[in-house]
């Protein structure tokens, strides 16, 4: 952030990494290096969001995105409020539109939305004046998840450009894959793809990576190694027979990893299923930086709700 | 009823090969000259002046959701009817998915009775393939048929049984009756809401790839030609699909098809921003498909243009994409986005007309075609130079589902006639 010429993030709602320029990419990431700091202090606490009123909306279940959220709200000192599916009257059949002109109606600053239908924070955006923030729709988008993927790369690597990042497993249907893919390429790195066929959406090409079906392709000469969950329910749609034989073929292991970089990064969004994607000891390996990804998704939250409702936009 | 003489008009009749400007006499509301100089106006004779205007046979849409009985604030059997009588069709064809399901004899007399109430457009009930739309026996066709059915189908539950095709193919046949499949494999829709593609790849929405249809296509013309008995396969969306049918055509298959304005008209991009008027079963498709859909439309592969009317309410609409109904209203946007056809050069209005009229009437096997004498006087004025913006709000229809809404059209059904009665007219 240059101080003498600081500038002002101009979006109403953070809906997806697609459209966000990367000037305003930087600008997020930049935030959130400034204010990671806080969170390391005995008083965890500033005043920057006093009187901002922040709605908390997982239509589907999350721990750790809406944990990160909640957290980066308060030490900004945000008033929170909390809703998920099953606390709220979607359960007694009220529509996301009627739900949301309540909300609306309550003068919220800003609604933090987690929903498993793709499009859904770009409804709420049209309908609602407060800022409307993308914690996941569908197997859409993912923002912050990528801004603080981007940013964990970038503080490890120092930069971006000319990386090449790998994203492994079912990419048909992560979100992550898809605003990891637009993010990292958005910022100069090369994004390798990796998975099983039936698990390779068709014309992803045409986000801007290549695509592989040999996951030691995809891990040869990569800096970064994102690995995506596996989930069970998978099998039943036929995407592949057994985890047992997921992990023989498509998982990280300590055999596996001996073809990659020794300065590779081993990332992953989470929840790990260990055993099947990823294997214990690369997961809790040396090389594994799962958990700075969990600390700087604080920061990046608190930049992004600081951005977008702190300012005079 | 006073005669009426429908003066100067460009007559355009593919049937009886007339395409030229004369006049058309209705008398008792039949048919009872066509030609020039059919006698001096004199009162009490009624005139309607048709000059700069085109002259049809009666327009059918054998394809539309009247929701009636059963889902009535998306549609009644009369707002349906007038949406139909203002897009310039005089009969239309409703198809057996309402609650309850058009199976039997008593829901057919139904429609039938609220139709006649209605007093606008002819209708036409589809009889359901299965006993309520199940895909598990045999709906009792002989009695429907009875009723006044003019085909069966399944449409919006595909059949997945192939046995089940086969049989209704050959019972159907029994009867005379033309079985009209939706083709789609559930099991390669699954969870699909959208072609499948590079564009529902970016968006995070599930895909239907165009083998969910043209595999379907592919058993249904196998099992036609095994039974020798009609087949109409429903609103063609792929390139795959008019290819085969075009080559079962010209083995002689006894398979005809249909393809809806909008299949012809848009692409897939009209689903960016999650828009729910677009989302429609089957979905729009790539460039190419609408390329290869318009190519079957102009060497004949296509035989009938329709609508595929299916209102919504905003309860099935103003949701999440994932969750909204398929379907859109088209009975009041098909005239005009059809005759972009002939003003993009693409088929003859002579073609257009006849995948408009005469090709249904022939398909349904109605017993009366084209403007002859002694045939009901069921005729649809054109007003080629109309030129409109679509008003969402302003149609008929009580639903308002379309992707059209703020189009800029041109080309209106200036009068509809049903039986020398005339049941709406656009100024």
């Amino acid at each position: 952030m240059s101080p003498d010429k600081p500038m002002k993030f101009e979006k109403k709602d953070l809906l997806d990494i697609e459209s966000l320029s990367v000037k305003e990419i930087e600008l997020i990431l930049d935030t959130a290096e400034s204010l990671k700091e806080i969170s390391t202090r005995p008083i965890k606490k500033v005043p920057t969001l006093r009187g901002k009123t922040i709605v908390h909306f997982f239509h589907e279940p999350s721990t750790r995105t809406r944990t990160s959220f909640e957290i980066a709200a308060k030490r900004l000192s945000a008033d929170t409020v909390s809703i998920s599916a099953s606390n709220s009257s979607i359960v007694k059949g009220e529509t996301l539109i009627d739900t949301a002109r309540n909300l609306q109606s309550m003068n919220p600053d800003a609604i933090v939305l987690r929903h498993n239908a793709a499009g859904a924070p770009h409804m709420l955006a049209r309908l609602v004046q407060a800022s409307v923030i993308n914690a996941g729709d569908g197997t859409h988008a993912h923002p912050s998840q990528t801004l603080l993927d981007i940013m964990t790369v970038r503080e490890k690597k120092g930069h971006l450009k000319g990386l090449r990042v790998a994203i492994i497993g079912d990419i048909a249907h992560s979100r992550v894959a898809r605003s990891d893919t637009i993010g990292f390429i958005k910022m100069g790195a090369e994004v390798v793809l990796a998975g099983p066929p039936t698990m390779i959406p068709k014309g992803i090409e045409a986000l801007g990576a290549s695509v592989t079906y040999h996951v030691r392709e995809a891990i040869k000469d990569a800096d970064v190694i994102m690995m995506l969950r596996i989930q069970k329910e998978r099998q039943q749609a036929f995407l592949f027979p057994s985890e047992r034989e997921y992990a023989q073929c498509y998982g990280l292991n300590t055999v596996t990893l001996a073809g990659a970089r020794d300065d590779v990064l081993i990332m992953h969004p989470g929840p790990i299923n260990r055993g099947v994607e990823i294997a214990p000891e690369v997961a809790d390996g040396p090389y594994s930086v799962i958990l700075d990804q969990v600390t700087n998704g604080v920061a990046v939250r608190m930049a992004i709700l600081y951005l977008v409702i702190g300012g005079q936009r | 009823m006073k005669p009426t003489l429908i003066k100067g008009g460009h007559v355009v009749d593919p049937e009886t090969g007339v395409d030229g400007v004369m006049d058309v006499l209705v008398e008792e509301g039949k048919i009872s000259a066509v030609g020039h100089e059919t006698g001096t106006p004199q009162a009490p004779w009624e005139v309607i002046d048709a000059s700069g205007k085109v002259v049809t046979p009666g327009l059918i849409d054998i394809h539309t959701h009247l929701r009636e009985p059963g889902h009535e604030y998306k549609e009644t059997i009369e707002t349906g009817c007038l949406a139909a009588a203002h897009g310039g069709f005089t009969a239309i064809c409703c198809m057996p998915n309402t609650e309850p399901v058009n199976d039997n004899q008593s829901v057919t007399d139904y429609i039938l009775k609220k139709a006649k109430m209605a007093g606008t457009v002819r209708v036409y009930p589809v009889g359901a393939i299965s006993q309520g739309l199940h895909g598990e026996r045999l709906a009792e066709y002989g009695e429907m048929k009875d009723a006044g059915v003019k085909g069966v189908s399944d449409d919006g539950n595909p059949v997945m049984n192939a046995q089940l095709m086969r049989r209704a193919l050959e019972y159907a046949k029994g009867f005379d009756l033309v079985v009209i499949s939706h083709c789609e494999d559930l099991d390669l829709t699954a969870k699909g809401v959208m072609n499948e593609g590079a564009l529902a790849t970016r968006l995070g929405l599930a895909g239907i790839p165009n083998a969910a249809e043209s595999v379907v296509v592919a058993r249904d013309i196998a099992l036609c030609e095994l039974t020798e008995a009609p087949l109409h396969i429903a609103h063609v969306s792929t390139e795959e699909s008019v290819r085969m049918i075009r080559q079962a055509k010209a083995r002689g298959a006894l398979v005809t098809a249909e393809t809806t304005p909008h299949h012809f008209t848009l692409t897939e991009e009209a689903v960016i921003h999650y828009n729910t008027h677009a989302k429609v079963s089957p979905p729009l498709r790539t460039a190419r498909d609408r390329e290869a859909v318009r190519q079957g439309l102009a060497d004949g592969t296509i035989d009938i243009i329709a609508s595929d009317h299916a209102p919504h309410s905003s309860i099935e609409k103003e949701v999440e994409f994932d969750a909204a109904a398929n379907g859109l209203i088209g009975l009041e946007t098909s005239v005009p986005l059809s005759l972009r056809l002939v003003e993009k050069g693409l088929i003859g209005l002579k073609d257009l007309v006849a995948k408009m009229s005469i090709n249904p009437a022939r398909l349904l096997r109605l017993p009366h075609l084209g403007l002859k004498v002694g045939n009901p006087a069921d005729l649809t004025i054109l007003d080629l130079d109309k030129r409109f913006v679509l008003d969402a709000n302003a149609l008929k229809s009580k639903s308002r589902n379309t992707p059209f809404d703020g189009w800029r059209l041109r080309g209106q059904a200036a009068m509809t006639m049903v039986g020398g009665k005339v049941v709406a007219a656009n100024s």
